[in-house]
């Protein structure tokens, strides 16, 4: 699909819009329906609709596999970490409360940096396994 | 009173229009022999079990549905497919009665087992009884946050959550290991 210019061109206007969306999700799920589970396979669609267009070789100079690696490894990272660090803190694993000195506020940081966690692992995992399948087809 | 009679009437509609749907579309897959044509049908399907998710008011649920079912496991079957014939072989010789007849008695008893269901929303029913009037009437003072769902997911069940993400970071590393590393290997054998 390289010579398609109409293609080329929506694609490239489509990605910031997808990838928008994909934050609003993340980040207003506190309050409307969604959060890091489907944000990350919102932002994960944007990058697989910028492959499809643009090849996957354009696609790994962005995202290098090793990248991909680290990103997915980080967020689960970023959600175990929260539980350790509430534990650091005096409570039990993942007990938000002791996050900050008002429970409440607490429990709002630790969610969302788990839903930040959730989102990213989810996002890096299925851009792994996308590029996996169209990766082989090269060979 | 007469406006939620209507919404009720409404309701029922959209319901038997999607549940028609999903049959026509199960009924479709079924028969179909090209690959494609059933991928389709598939995100088809999820789409309209999503709509169905909307008619229950399971927003979170829905949305879920149509970005994983609807789309992504979409575009990874279409990856699949690519790699592998388009067409499914020819269809076997041999006639389908006896696991007709597992799926009948089985769909039977399933049937038969919705009569003691507890009807849809039906606040007596366990489901409404047990923890939920407490996350209801708790969760925001609680956690401050006003979607009960990422309150649940999130806060009171965030142990379930963290295994869920682990579950989707191992099905990542296996992938990877399966069809991934191969792939590096052989670059590294056409690069010596």
């Amino acid at each position: 699909m390289k010579h398609n210019l109409i293609l080329r061109v929506i694609a490239k206007y489509l990605f910031p819009v997808i990838a928008l969306f994909a934050f609003y999700v993340q980040f207003h799920g506190d309050y409307g329906p969604g959060g890091g589970f489907q944000a990350g396979v919102i932002l994960s669609v944007a990058f697989i609709l910028y492959t499809l267009v643009f090849g996957l070789e354009t696609a790994e100079q962005i995202l290098p596999p090793h990248v991909l690696r680290i990103l997915a490894c980080t967020g689960v990272l970023i959600y175990a970490g929260t539980g350790v660090a509430t534990m650091l803190m005096g409570g039990n694993f993942l007990d938000y409360n002791f996050l900050s000195l008002n429970p409440v506020e607490g429990q709002h940081i630790g969610i969302m940096l788990i839903e930040l966690g959730v989102g990213i692992t989810v996002s890096a995992i299925m851009l792994m396994i996308f590029f996996a399948f169209t990766g082989r087809e090269r060979s | 009173m007469k406006n939620i009679t209507v919404t009720v009437l409404i309701d029922t509609l959209i319901d038997i229009t999607l549940l028609a749907f999903l049959a026509i579309t199960a009924i479709a897959i079924i028969r179909m022999r090209n690959l494609f044509v059933i991928i389709m049908l598939f995100s088809i399907f999820s789409l309209h079990t999503a709509g169905l998710f909307v008619v229950m008011d399971a927003a979170d649920v829905a949305f879920t549905e149509a970005a994983v079912g609807a789309g992504i496991s979409t575009v990874l079957m279409l990856a699949t497919l690519a790699l592998t014939k388009n067409h499914e072989e020819k269809r076997p010789a041999h006639h389908a009665r006896l696991p007709l007849l597992v799926v009948l008695i089985t769909g039977g008893a399933l049937v038969y087992g919705t009569y003691d269901i507890p009807s849809f929303g039906d606040p007596i029913s366990p489901a409404q009884q047990h923890v939920k009037p407490r996350y209801i009437e708790h969760s925001l003072e609680e956690t401050g946050v006003a979607n009960t769902v990422t309150a649940v997911l999130a806060s009171y069940r965030g142990y379930d959550t963290l295994g869920e993400v682990t579950v989707i970071f191992t099905t990542g590393i296996g992938v990877i290991l399966l069809i991934g590393g191969r792939l590096l290997r052989r670059n590294k054998q056409e690069d010596d």
